[in-house]
């Protein structure tokens, strides 16, 4: 995956994309804004879902011990994964111990960062994604690029010739009068999927929160294939971050109801599931829940950072966000992508690493203007912004003893060199004063005002002339002008 | 302060901001001392480099009432950025320092309406203005509708809407280099709607999304001038007189004074 800039530069030549994006983000921030203006304590119910998340995350280890003793005491199996690799070794344990060659699988952000369906593949296991977007994006041979609406960059007609195309190869085929009318599509998939449904043996699952006091997960969502997931196999795997627990049923109270309306605009969120182990005769009778940490520890130990452990995955960052509008969410490289994502996974991988992941994962924390719009909805109040600067330091400072000089940071102890002296500006001032005279005269624009512009730069300064216009320097600079107009002040410069 | 921006790069803005002030009765000191907020190494992460930075806007501030900045951007740097940098330099001094200066830091229209309790400078722009509340404005300070309150209140000036008009305009400081074709990208659909508006002028309160934003509209040769509000808010019914009939923006090649600027 090429570092931020370049990727976002591919997806910035992608017209239909830039136009899929703009419509769909438009219409869920629209829809958010209007039911979260229905709350008259809005802020306060952001204060206290904050709150919970935090104090939950400051006594994780307890929490955690005590999901787990209750879960097992429910009759569930409870397994700790490291990374990546161990909860995948877990899952496919599982699967291959009852000699599946397929598993169902309900919409989970965890299984999509640990790579879940390729380990799985890799053991010639198919694992079958049943939530509407995940399915056209497994259809489609592509990636998600959103945390709500994983095929947020497609539109109905690309839909219908996905399915058309790829339905038959993955089990029942998509009919021969197939519309792109959102109802005829949604329809398709719901014969495509209850044949999966009913012959899956297994089912694997993600979790939205876990309650310790009860051992309970809870999976939220609006079209009830993740209930079908959780209720019709005979034996589930539940894959779970363990910043989800929280230690309560009160403290997941605000939470509830933070979550749908920050997510996908609606007032309640259509399903909630919950379960605890195993109940005789009813649902799964062989339950595996899964506890991962695959950096979450590493995001824990950060100060500034760990805030972003708070993280309910609704997505109301992305929407807003004006950089992730322009380019999609593919160009993050990873299944956290958006603003949440700029900060995720520097955190959980680490930044200053060598080579290309490295560079791209260091490239993340720059993938924002901070304007801030982020933080303005996040439900549980990250400030994002705040953390992108502190890992934008943790990035420079991991670069400080490479060899080969950097021009930026040449830049920069140039401009702090100058900016930590008065007389030191005032005779870089008087410089560009002259290249602004020199600049006038090779610069052919002039701007709507009269003032003339600089030429088109070579080398750094390209990244801005490219496309904009920069007004040449003045001949006199501000502090120059107040020494020559007010005599009268003490000035030595 | 004048923003190290300002300085260089758009004397008139401070100019502006003096001539305001005085006129509103403010005695206004420039402390030569002063250069820069700090906010393009700690916004690009060389916090190190930034403690210089912090400890000479310190010392050049220390002991005045008000620091009055013409942006946003500045101030919000001021408030809540020299204290990260002043805790990473493990000095006391500084962080006292900073703690004295910070909540004495104002930009323009938070100085105006919440101290100075004016709303009405006593200006004229005779002008259709579309106006763009930067980023750090709205969010970092929350500055809310003071701009605004204060542009309605100038004479002559129609204030026309922005569609879409609290999202980023793309400058970002280093964000515009470091990431150009996202920002331009941002600033071409700013640019649209500013264009959209069918105004004569885009107003800001920071001078540096105004060179973005009016660098994409003078390449498109859109014919919108930007201005800072500062500029607006110091004109008046002398300085429209003073001011030569204006000839067709684009195909302007006299240097005609910029708003603001008094002829010689």
């Amino acid at each position: 995956m090429p570092a931020f800039p370049a990727a976002a530069r591919v997806a910035l030549a992608d017209t239909q994309l830039r136009h899929n994006l703009a419509h769909a983000t438009r219409t869920i921030r629209d829809k958010r804004a209007a039911v979260v203006g229905e709350v008259a304590q809005w802020e306060a119910l952001r204060l206290a879902g904050a709150a919970v998340k935090e104090s939950a995350l400051l006594d994780l280890d307890r929490h955690l011990e005590q999901l787990e003793e209750r879960l097992t005491a429910a009759g569930a199996t409870v397994h700790w994964a490291r990374d990546a690799e161990e909860a995948c070794a877990v899952v496919a344990a599982v699967a291959r111990a009852h000699g599946v060659d397929e598993v169902v699988k309900v919409k989970s952000m965890a299984t999509a960062e640990i790579g879940l369906n390729e380990a799985l593949a890799a053991e010639g296991i198919a694992a079958w994604e049943t939530d509407l977007a995940e399915l056209i994006v497994q259809l489609g041979g592509d990636l998600p690029s959103h945390i709500l609406v994983p095929a947020i960059h497609r539109n109905r007609a690309e839909i219908r010739e996905i399915f058309r195309r790829e339905m038959a190869a993955a089990g029942r085929p998509a009919p021969d009068d197939l519309t792109d009318e959102p109802a005829v599509l949604a329809a398709a998939a719901r014969a495509h999927l209850r044949e999966k449904f009913l012959r899956a043996k297994v089912g694997v699952s993600g979790a939205n929160f876990a309650v310790a006091e009860s051992g309970t997960l809870v999976v939220v969502e609006s079209e009830g294939n993740g209930r079908m997931c959780l209720t019709l196999p005979e034996v589930l795997v539940s894959v779970v971050g363990i910043e989800k627990v929280v230690p309560t049923w009160e403290a997941l109270d605000p939470l509830l109801r933070l979550l749908p309306r920050s997510s996908t605009g609606e007032r309640m969120n259509p399903y909630t599931s919950t379960w605890s182990g195993v109940t005789p005769g009813d649902g799964p009778q062989e339950v595996h829940v899964v506890l991962l940490d695959a950096g979450r520890t590493r995001a824990l130990a950060d100060e500034v950072g760990r805030q972003a452990l708070r993280c309910i995955r609704c997505s109301a960052c992305l929407n807003v966000c004006p950089v992730y509008e322009r380019t999609g969410g593919h160009a993050y490289g990873s299944v956290y992508p958006g603003p949440i994502g700029a900060i995720l996974n520097p955190l959980m991988k680490g930044v200053g690493q060598a080579g290309p992941e490295g560079a791209q994962t260091d490239s993340l924390p720059y993938a924002s203007s901070l304007c801030g719009a982020c933080f303005e909805v996040c439900p549980v109040r990250i400030d994002i912004p705040s953390v992108l600067v502190d890992l934008r330091a943790q990035v420079v400072d991991a670069h400080r003893g490479d060899r080969g000089v950097k021009g930026e940071a040449v830049a920069m102890r140039a401009a702090a060199w100058s900016f930590s002296d008065a007389r030191r500006l005032a005779w870089a001032e008087r410089a560009s004063g002259v290249a602004g005279r020199v600049l006038t005269r090779l610069g052919r624009t002039t701007l709507p005002g009269g003032r003339r512009a600089a030429g088109r730069l070579p080398g750094p300064g390209a990244a801005w002339t490219g496309a904009r216009d920069l007004p040449a320097p003045p001949r006199e600079s501000f502090r120059a002008w107040w020494a020559r107009t007010r005599p009268t002040q003490e000035d030595d410069r | 302060m004048v923003t190290c921006v300002n300085d260089a790069m758009f004397p008139e803005t401070g100019k502006a901001v003096v001539r305001l002030l005085e006129r509103l009765g403010v005695e206004v000191d420039f402390p030569a001392a002063q250069t820069c907020c700090a906010q393009p190494m700690v916004n690009t992460g060389y916090l190190d480099e930034a403690v210089p930075v912090v400890r000479t806007f310190v010392e050049a501030f220390d002991g005045y009432d008000a620091v009055v900045t013409p942006s946003g951007s500045c101030a919000g740097s001021a408030r809540h950025q020299h204290a990260i940098v002043a805790r990473r330099s493990g000095d006391p001094a500084l962080a006292a320092a900073v703690e004295r200066t910070a909540p004495r830091t104002y930009e323009l229209s938070e100085f105006l309406v919440d101290v100075l309790g004016v709303v009405d400078v006593g200006a004229y722009f005779p002008h259709t203005v579309t106006y763009h509340p930067t980023c750090h404005s709205l969010r970092m300070l929350g500055v809310g509708d003071r701009p605004r309150r204060l542009l309605e209140a100038v004479r002559g000036l129609r204030l026309v809407e922005l569609p879409g008009a609290a999202e980023c305009c793309g400058f970002g400081g280093t964000f515009a280099v470091k990431n150009s074709d996202t920002s331009i990208a941002m600033g071409a659909d700013k640019a649209r709607h500013v264009r959209g508006t069918g105004a004569e002028v885009l107003v800001a309160g920071d001078n540096s999304c105004l060179v973005h934003v009016g660098g994409v509209l003078s390449r498109q040769q859109a014919g919108v001038r930007v201005v800072h509000l500062a500029e607006v808010l110091a004109s008046t019914e002398e300085d429209a007189a003073d001011e030569p009939p204006q000839t067709s923006p684009a195909t302007a090649v006299g240097r005609a004074p910029l708003q603001g600027e008094r002829t010689p």
